[in-house]
């Protein structure tokens, strides 16, 4: 062929073209969360403390202890909203035979005692992070946050914000079945 | 009566204002500056676009008092940030590292301008490379007579 026809060379596609590039990166921002910031701690060894426990404040808590089994963490306070709406799931997690331990951040003791009376206690434990220093170690930014920690002590999962159901079956589950 | 009402309203608002500031003492000005800049490139996490310094998250709070604690006990700049990235990851840092993640980031405007400025030249050129029009003798005739009118 001689002479290019308009359709053999279609530039009046480039600005469409240009326009769906364009368009695909603002949808994909649109989707993902900004505030969900990917934690550095996923495949470390979970990081130590030693808190007083919730119950029984002369006695202390170590992460080593729930070494040999899967188990979660969840940061939670009296204070905090969002920990409300996950709470029933932890609870049916717990009937399931999930070992949750709780990090109690920055809370009134007795005012979290108080809030599980009313609201069931799906903890197995829950350690007293007053000054918060433990969350810094665990990179905790909001309150609630969940980690998952494998029987060999390694973090393999966190979620921040209030769990979901869907993120408990997809994610937790088949994680915690993977790992045990 | 109005200077005094004045002068009681300028009171209240320095009293306001030196009831935030958190007096901290360091060994020298340097150690001053280094905890200046440090909590101006950290990120405070909990409110994302705004820096440590800024900030008057609990948490931003917490980790200026780390920040300075750690200026204290001689911690270098390097040893805090990567206390806070191990922690928070690289997003903590308001000027992340230069490694294959970012790589766009750091070098994407100029891969655009790079791309921008190549696109000109070749229009540019194309259009100096195109022949001149051609015009038939009857069309030379009629701007003649348009030009010497």
């Amino acid at each position: 062929m001689a002479k290019r026809s308009i359709l053999s060379r279609p530039k009046f596609l480039i600005p469409l073209v240009a326009f769906l590039f364009v368009a695909g990166f603002f949808a994909l921002g649109l989707r993902l969360d900004s505030t969900l910031v990917p934690s550095p701690l996923i495949g470390k060894s979970a990081p130590a403390f030693k808190l007083p426990i919730l119950h029984l404040e002369s006695a202390s808590l170590e992460p080593e202890q729930f070494s040999g089994t899967p188990w979660l963490l969840n940061v939670w306070a009296s204070w905090c909203v969002a920990c409300r709406d996950e709470h029933q799931l932890l609870l049916d997690l717990a009937s399931q035979g999930v070992v949750i331990v709780g990090l109690n951040y920055k809370d009134d003791p007795a005012q979290a005692r108080q809030w599980l009376r009313n609201l069931g206690n799906p903890y197995l434990v829950t350690a007293v992070d007053n000054e918060g220093s433990a969350a810094i170690d665990w990179g905790v930014y909001g309150v609630p946050e969940t980690f998952l920690i494998d029987p060999s002590g390694v973090i393999v999962f966190k979620h921040i914000g209030p769990l979901s159901a869907e993120v408990i079956t997809e994610k937790i589950l088949p994680l915690i079945r993977s790992s045990a | 009566m109005t200077p005094r009402i004045i002068a009681l309203f300028l009171l209240m608002i320095s009293l306001q204002l030196s009831a935030a500031e958190v007096i901290l003492n360091f060994d020298s000005p340097k150690q001053e500056q280094r905890y200046k800049s440090l909590i101006d490139e950290l990120r405070c996490m909990v409110c994302q676009n705004q820096n440590l310094a800024d900030s008057n998250a609990e948490l931003a709070e917490d980790l200026r008092d780390r920040t300075y604690d750690m200026i204290r006990t001689g911690a270098s700049d390097d040893e805090i940030i990567d206390y806070m990235v191990e922690r928070y990851g690289d997003f903590v840092l308001y000027r992340p590292p230069v490694k294959t993640s970012t790589l766009l980031l750091w070098y994407g405007p100029a891969l655009l301008l790079l791309i921008a400025v190549c696109a000109v030249w070749r229009h540019t050129r194309r259009k100096s490379q195109l022949s001149p029009t051609q015009i038939s003798d009857s069309q030379r005739k009629k701007i003649r007579q348009l030009l010497d009118k």
